[in-house]
């Protein structure tokens, strides 16, 4: 298990068979890997920059990844994170989950994905042709996080 | 008492600001009061930290409620909601 933020970028071949190591019991690895495009609302993206909270990005994410892995029945959790410039077609982010089955770990890694983007403390800048702006939140992103919440209790 | 504030994001860039040490008084004791005090220095601070503007605020790295409680020491972090991933 593991939470990296970065300024290079990562080799998830490499990362995945440092994760999985010689570890018999591993029936299944899911992994995620999100990506800068070119494009966003519209309009073309020519640059990116990545900022993050230092400190508090690494206790977010050892939270969300502790919480998967509580309801989950996976074995090991990475997550890598990228900050600083990041330009179209790089790679942003890396989450990669083993487990004996693969159920749990699709299920784990997706809800690691959509924690990471409502809760941990990253944000876009993006260049585009009419100027530099900030990445507005998505209500799409609260919706992909709020499915994971537990049932609320129908008694008022 | 003394506090710590970080402004991040585009919070820092409307403030012009990343941060501060702060005394305040001991009766601001809570986020939404650190808040309403940091709004009534005016101008940029009052449009910025409105309230309604869309804001996060964590304590000592951890997110936090208006109600969440203000104690010497603390890093109070306001900024946007997050975009990562």
């Amino acid at each position: 298990m593991g939470v990296r933020i970065q300024t290079k970028d990562f080799d998830a071949g490499a990362e995945i068979a440092a994760l999985r190591g010689n570890n018999p019991k591993i029936g299944a690895v899911a992994s995620f890997i999100g990506v800068c495009r070119d494009a966003n609302e519209g309009t073309a993206v020519t640059k990116m920059t990545l900022e993050h909270y230092p400190g508090m990005t690494e206790k977010a994410l050892e939270k969300i990844v502790a919480e998967a892995k509580a309801r989950w029945d996976v074995m090991e959790v990475l997550v890598v994170h990228r900050v600083g410039e990041l330009k179209p077609t790089d790679q942003i982010v890396l989450v990669v989950v083993t487990g004996a089955h693969r159920g749990e770990a699709f299920a784990a890694c997706e809800f690691i994905m959509d924690y990471l983007k409502t809760r941990a403390p990253f944000w876009k800048k993006e260049e585009t042709p009419q100027g530099a702006r900030w990445v507005e939140a998505r209500a799409s992103d609260d919706e992909a996080a709020q499915r994971w919440e537990p049932p609320k209790s129908s008694a008022a | 008492m003394k506090i710590k504030v970080l402004y991040l994001a585009s919070l820092r860039e409307q403030l012009g600001k990343s941060g501060e040490d702060l005394e305040i008084p001991a009766a601001t004791s809570t986020v939404a009061g650190l808040r309403a005090l940091l709004m009534a220095r005016g101008g940029a601070w009052q449009a910025a930290l409105a309230q309604g503007r869309a804001l996060r605020v964590a304590v000592n790295q951890e997110m936090a409620q208006p109600a969440t409680p203000v104690k010497p020491g603390d890093e109070i972090a306001f900024f946007p909601p997050v975009t990562g991933g």
